[in-house]
């Protein structure tokens, strides 16, 4: 399972795909598997034209209870914020 | 300290225009990112983690009250109220907006400073002694060269494409306070047998995925030739280094692939050519000239021992513990080199607030102080210090939470940001570094340890140095989750030497323990007074070894 990510062309931002749009909390990402990675890849490339975005990519994840964890540590930083400053990034929200 | 003249400041300033308006074609859809990238790139802009990163250039780590002061508001003003020292002596802001960056541009041109050349295939910021001018051992300001260095090579044309990034460092004392020779050309200030200046000149150091310490290429260049024989080894580098594979791109391996026999062939050949025209013999005037920009304050004439100063540390053990470990002597009688430490215990090594980087301006305004300086280990010092003002200095670190006394000792640990903000990391390095910290915060231990260097990388390329730590630490991904190797018996002293990987690697939680072992095992080797380094070389890996993968 995967999830399409990419950051903010204008402020930098951590942004997932979403059946709304970029949104900044990876739960309220759309879980996809890799097909649908592939199509909403394309999208983003499209939001990339837009100016929207920079850097989209897919990365791996699993859903407990009802919550997208992802698999990496790279991912799990990025979702929260650095691990050394809870005030700061997404998890200071 | 050097003040931009006005062909430096319109440059500063019209750069900071001209990436307005590319931010603006950016923005507009003008310029694609992958044509936007080199431009941001070119003026210090990632993007990284959780947002872009500006990468502000110290040149030779050197600010003033005014610079600092300025840095205070901008990382509070558009970043999120902290920045980041780097090995480099950069200053990072891990939280900048695009469309922010162009201001603080401006911000920064207003206070001499900008954030050219601190990415991309060019001459990078050129590195110094962190006790330029105050040394007792110093031949010269080594900043002088370094300041010829970076007019010369800011945005010069030839250099501007280089086959991979190019560091440049420069001290001019026996000790070595600068990790020299890990830097691609590494210049020490000599003096021949007939008293005249000049420079013992390496070349391919540099540390990442094959480190290397630089090879003499110069025994001794006269100090009017110095600006020829770098160009010259620039020539060499640019036209025979590998552009093919990132990984080979280095001078270093130029260096080592050709042999330091032939590397000096071609760059003497090379040298010989520039010299004929004499087109960058330095002329002395010149050398004058910037060499007054780093003419040492007016010292006092002041006795070698300080009333003061002595009574001071009668009245407070913690101050004598912060005076032993955080201050140096200086060239001058009745003054101090005072280091101010970035590694409070469990905090993030480098990382400085808006507020302290406010307070240490205010400090430097009421103490007269004209400079402070970055150090590559990741601290701040400050060069001229009254010994009867040390105890007033110290006071006002205190409630900056910047009077930490642990320079050169286990807690002194130098981490680069790691996964927790870079999108090179391939694993946290700063949860080690304050883990490793809070184990060992007693001040009677790590007094008792003596001088130990723990050097941190979250991934190959090295920015913690920890090919130069008595104990380093490499962070590898395996299958997306952290691990650690260790290395020891590195040093980035006047004793150079690559540490050497110990055996397989630790999960995040097994390292702090190995670490331990590591440091119990000298414990019970070392011979009264030792250093780390002096027992493991005196012994060697086979009882570390031992103690942590036997069973």
């Amino acid at each position: 399972m995967k999830v399409v990510t990419a950051n903010k062309l204008t402020f930098g931002e951590v942004v997932y795909w979403t059946s709304r749009g970029w949104q900044s909390s990876l739960q309220q990402a759309v879980v996809l598997d890799d097909a649908d990675a592939e199509r909403a890849l394309k999208l983003a490339a499209e939001s990339v034209q837009r100016c929207e975005v920079v850097a989209p990519y897919a990365f791996a994840v699993r859903v407990e209870h009802g919550r997208i964890i992802a698999i990496s540590a790279r991912e799990q930083i990025r979702a929260q914020g650095p691990s050394v400053r809870l005030d700061v990034g997404k998890q200071a929200a | 300290m050097y003040r931009y003249d006005e062909f430096d400041a319109r440059l500063v300033r019209e750069r900071a225009e001209q990436f307005r308006s590319q931010v603006m074609r950016r923005l507009s859809g003008e310029l694609s990112e992958d044509e936007f990238k080199p431009l941001r790139l070119q003026n210090g802009l990632y993007l990284q983690l959780h947002s872009y990163m500006l990468r502000i250039a110290i040149p030779y780590g050197t600010l003033s009250a005014v610079q600092m002061r300025s840095l205070g508001s901008i990382s509070r003003r558009y970043s999120k109220g902290y920045g980041h020292f780097t090995t480099r002596t950069n200053l990072q802001l891990h939280w900048t907006r695009l469309i922010d960056v162009p201001d603080i541009l401006h911000q920064l041109a207003e206070v001499d400073m900008h954030c050219m050349q601190t990415s991309g295939n060019n001459v990078r910021n050129v590195t110094a002694d962190p006790f330029a001018g105050a040394a007792a051992d110093e031949i010269e300001d080594p900043r002088i060269l370094c300041e010829i260095i970076r007019q010369w090579s800011t945005l010069h044309p030839e250099f501007s494409f280089l086959p991979r990034k190019f560091k440049i460092c420069v001290i001019a004392s026996p000790h070595d306070r600068a990790a020299l020779l890990s830097h691609d050309i590494a210049i020490q200030a000599i003096r021949n047998s007939d008293g005249e200046p000049g420079y013992r000149v390496s070349v391919g150091g540099g540390l990442g995925r094959t480190p290397y310490l630089a090879l003499e290429v110069g025994s001794f260049v006269p100090r009017r030739h110095i600006l020829a024989f770098i160009e010259a080894i620039l020539r060499v580098y640019n036209e025979a280094g590998r552009r093919d594979n990132l990984w080979k791109a280095r001078v270093k391996i130029l260096v080592h692939q050709l042999g330091i026999d032939e590397m000096r062939r071609r760059v003497e050949a090379e040298f010989a050519e520039i010299r004929e025209t004499g087109m960058l013999e330095l002329p002395p005037a010149e050398i004058e000239r910037i060499a007054d920009y780093f003419a040492p304050p007016a010292f006092e004439e002041l006795s070698g021992e300080s009333p003061e100063f002595e009574s001071a540390k009668r009245e407070s053990k913690q101050f004598v513990a912060w005076v032993k470990t955080n201050v140096h002597d200086h060239k001058t009688p009745g003054y101090a080199l005072a280091t101010v430490s970035l590694k409070p215990i469990g905090l993030t090594p480098g990382d400085c607030s808006s507020e302290q980087m406010e307070g240490l301006a205010d400090i430097m305004d009421s103490f007269g102080f004209d400079e402070i300086r970055v150090t590559h280990e990741q601290n701040l010092v400050f060069p001229h210090v009254r010994q009867k003002d040390l105890f007033r200095l110290w006071q006002q670190l205190e409630p900056l939470g910047l009077a930490t006394a642990n320079i050169g000792l286990v807690t002194d640990i130098i981490a680069c940001p790691g996964l927790d903000y870079c999108d090179l990391a391939n694993a946290r390095s700063i949860p080690l570094a304050q883990e490793i910290a809070r184990r060992f915060a007693d001040p009677e231990l790590q007094a008792e340890l003596g001088e130990l260097k723990i050097k941190i990388s979250g991934c190959i390329n090295a920015c913690g140095h920890h090919h130069l730590g008595h104990i380093g630490i490499l962070g590898v991904d395996r299958k997306g989750v952290e691990n650690y190797q260790i290395l020891l018996g590195g040093s980035g002293a006047e004793d150079a030497t690559l540490a050497e990987i110990l055996g397989p690697g630790f999960d995040s939680e097994g390292i702090i323990g190995a670490v331990e072992n590591v440091i119990e095992t000298f414990r019970q080797k070392r011979i009264s007074g030792e250093r780390f380094l002096d027992t493991y070389r005196r012994i060697g890996a086979a009882p570390f070894k031992e103690r942590l993968y036997a069973h």
